[in-house]
C-alpha cells in the first residue's frame, strides 16, 4: 500500500447545502480511508461548523456520483465527481 | 426524444407543432404545463436551481424509461430555471402516441418522476421579502411510487 496516490474529486453542493457551506464547488484530495459516499460526509463534518451544520440531518442529503443519483453507501471508485444536495424540488 | 433546461419561456403550440410537425401517424398529444402559483398572494417570486449537466442526464434517463414503457411516438420535456414569477411557466411535458391511453399515462410518468429525480430545487419568495427552499412533499414520494 506505498506510494497510494490520494484521490483528487471535485465536490459540488447545491440549493440550502451550497448555502451553508458557503461555496458550490472546490476541487479536494480524499484522505486515505473515505471509501463510500458516507465516508465523505464524515469527513466533511470534521473541516468546520458549516459543514457540520449543512449535514446535521443526513436523511435530508443526497448525494450524486458523476451526475447519477447514489446511496450513502456507494463506494467512490474512480468518481471524478461527488454532489450533495437536498431531497429535488422542481416540477 | 428531446429534454431541454433553460431560462427563456417556451411556447406550448410551437413546441407541440415543432415535434410533431406533418405527421399523420400520431393519434394523440399530450401537453402538461407547470406553472408558478401565487398561493394567494404570498409567493412574490420563484427562483430554480439546477445541477447543470445532471438535470439533462437525468430528464433523458427519464424520458427514455417512458418510451420503455409506452409506445410512445415522440416525446419533449423542458425545464426552466432561474428567476421566475407567478403565472410564469416552469415545466413542460409533451408525449404524443397512436392512442390517448399511452399519452396520458407517459406524460403523468414523466412528470411524477421528473418532480422525485431530476436535480432541480425551488427557493420561493414571500411578499414579505422572506426566502425559503421548498421542501419536498410526501405526496410527490407516494406519486412516484404507483409506477412501480
Amino acid at each position: 500500500m506505498s506510494e497510494v496516490q490520494r484521490q483528487r474529486v471535485k465536490l459540488l453542493y447545491f440549493a440550502w447545502v451550497r448555502e451553508k457551506i458557503g461555496r458550490s464547488a472546490e476541487e479536494i484530495e480524499l484522505p486515505q480511508g473515505v471509501a463510500t459516499v458516507a465516508d465523505v460526509v464524515g469527513w466533511l463534518k470534521t473541516r468546520g461548523p458549516q459543514f457540520d451544520e449543512a449535514f446535521a440531518r443526513p436523511e435530508l442529503i443526497r448525494a450524486a456520483l458523476d451526475k447519477v443519483h447514489v446511496k450513502a453507501n456507494a463506494p467512490i471508485a474512480s468518481a471524478r465527481e461527488i454532489a450533495f444536495f437536498p431531497p429535488v424540488t422542481g416540477g | 426524444m428531446a429534454v431541454r433546461v433553460q431560462s427563456e419561456d417556451f411556447d406550448i403550440a410551437a413546441e407541440a407543432q415543432t415535434l410533431i410537425g406533418e405527421r399523420t401517424d400520431v393519434g394523440a398529444i399530450v401537453t402538461f404545463t407547470g406553472r408558478v402559483r401565487a398561493d394567494e398572494g404570498r409567493i412574490a417570486a420563484m427562483a430554480l436551481e439546477h445541477y447543470p449537466g445532471m438535470t439533462e442526464a437525468e430528464l433523458a434517463r427519464i424520458e427514455a424509461e417512458a418510451h420503455a414503457r409506452w409506445p410512445l411516438q415522440a416525446s419533449l420535456i423542458i425545464h426552466r430555471v432561474g428567476e421566475l414569477a407567478p403565472g410564469d411557466n416552469i415545466v413542460l411535458v409533451i408525449t404524443a402516441s397512436a392512442h390517448r391511453q399511452a399519452a396520458f399515462e407517459a406524460a403523468g410518468f414523466l412528470m411524477d418522476y421528473l418532480k422525485t429525480r431530476a436535480p432541480l430545487w425551488k427557493k420561493e419568495t414571500e411578499a414579505s421579502g422572506e426566502s425559503t427552499w421548498v421542501e419536498a412533499s410526501h405526496g410527490d414520494e407516494r406519486a412516484v411510487r404507483r409506477w412501480t
